[in-house]
C-alpha cells in the first residue's frame, strides 16, 4: 500500500500538500502553546484533522463525480 | 493508551515576558521569528522562523521569483501581494521592481518579483508567457507564498499578545454568577 501511495504522490501534484501541512500545523500549533512537547503534539493533531478534512472532501467530491 | 495519557504536560500556567508587545510585533512583521528572538522566545522564533520562510522562499524558487510580484493597475490587480506582504521584509523587494518597472526602467534581480511589463487581458501578454512557461508551478508558487504571509500574521499576533489559550473547560461550562443566586 505504502510504496503505491508513495508514487502516487511523486507522480501527481499531492506532495506539495505535505510541506504546506507541516507548515500549518506546527505555526497553528505554535500559536496555542509555549513549550515545544504541547506544540508538536497540537501540530500533529492539526495534520491528522486537515488531512481528514480534506479526505472527507475528497470522498464527497468522488461521489459526486461518480458516472460524469 | 488512551489519548489523554499521551498528551504531554500543559503549559497554560507559564508566563511570558513579552518585553515591548509593539516593538515585538513590528520585528515579526519584518522577519518572520525576529519578534520571538527579541522576546527570547527563542524555540518557537526558530520554529516560526524556518516554517514561514521556508514556505515562502519554497513558493519563490517554484515559480521562479514570479509568484511574489506588486501591481494595483487596473488590468492586473495582485490582490495576492496583500497576503505575501505579511511576510514583511522577503517580500519588500517587489515594492522597488514595481516602481523601477512602473518608471520605465529594467527592474534588478534579473526580473524576479517584477511585475509583468505590458498586461493585456483579451491577448496574449507577459503574464500568460509566464503562466505557459511555468504552467502549475505559476499558482503552486502563489498558493505557498500568500500562506507563508498569512501564517506570519498569527506569528504576529503570538509576538504582540503571546500564545491563545482557550478558556478552560470548567470555566465555560460554568453559569453566571447571577444564575447561581436564584
Amino acid at each position: 500500500m505504502y510504496p503505491t501511495l508513495f508514487a502516487t504522490l511523486l507522480n501527481t501534484q499531492l506532495w506539495h500538500l505535505v510541506p504546506l501541512v507541516i507548515a500549518v500545523s506546527l505555526v497553528y500549533g505554535a500559536t496555542r502553546h509555549e513549550l515545544m512537547g504541547p506544540i508538536l503534539y497540537h501540530a500533529y493533531r492539526a495534520a491528522v484533522w486537515i488531512v481528514g478534512f480534506m479526505a472527507i472532501i475528497f470522498a464527497i467530491l468522488f461521489a459526486v463525480s461518480w458516472n460524469l | 493508551m488512551s489519548t489523554e495519557e499521551n498528551k504531554p504536560e500543559v503549559d497554560e500556567t507559564i508566563e511570558v515576558d513579552l518585553r515591548d508587545p509593539g516593538l515585538a510585533a513590528l520585528l515579526a512583521w519584518f522577519w518572520p521569528g525576529a519578534g520571538h528572538l527579541y522576546q527570547r522566545r527563542f524555540a518557537k522564533g526558530a520554529l516560526f522562523m524556518v516554517c514561514v520562510l521556508s514556505t515562502y522562499f519554497f513558493g519563490l524558487a517554484l515559480s521562479d521569483g514570479r509568484a511574489v510580484y506588486a501591481s494595483w493597475s487596473k488590468e492586473d490587480r495582485r490582490w495576492q501581494y496583500i497576503c505575501q506582504f505579511g511576510v514583511g521584509a522577503p517580500a519588500l523587494p517587489a515594492l522597488i521592481q514595481n516602481r523601477l518597472v512602473r518608471g520605465g526602467r529594467e527592474p534588478l534581480f534579473g526580473g524576479s518579483m517584477a511585475p509583468p511589463r505590458f498586461v493585456n487581458p483579451n491577448g496574449r501578454d507577459e503574464l500568460s508567457d509566464w503562466h505557459k512557461k511555468l504552467n502549475t508551478r505559476f499558482e503552486l508558487g502563489t498558493l505557498y507564498t500568500v500562506i507563508a504571509g498569512l501564517l506570519n500574521v498569527l506569528a504576529i499576533y503570538d509576538a504582540y499578545a503571546g500564545p491563545f489559550v482557550p478558556a478552560p473547560e470548567e470555566e465555560k461550562d460554568k453559569p453566571p454568577p447571577d444564575d447561581e443566586d436564584k
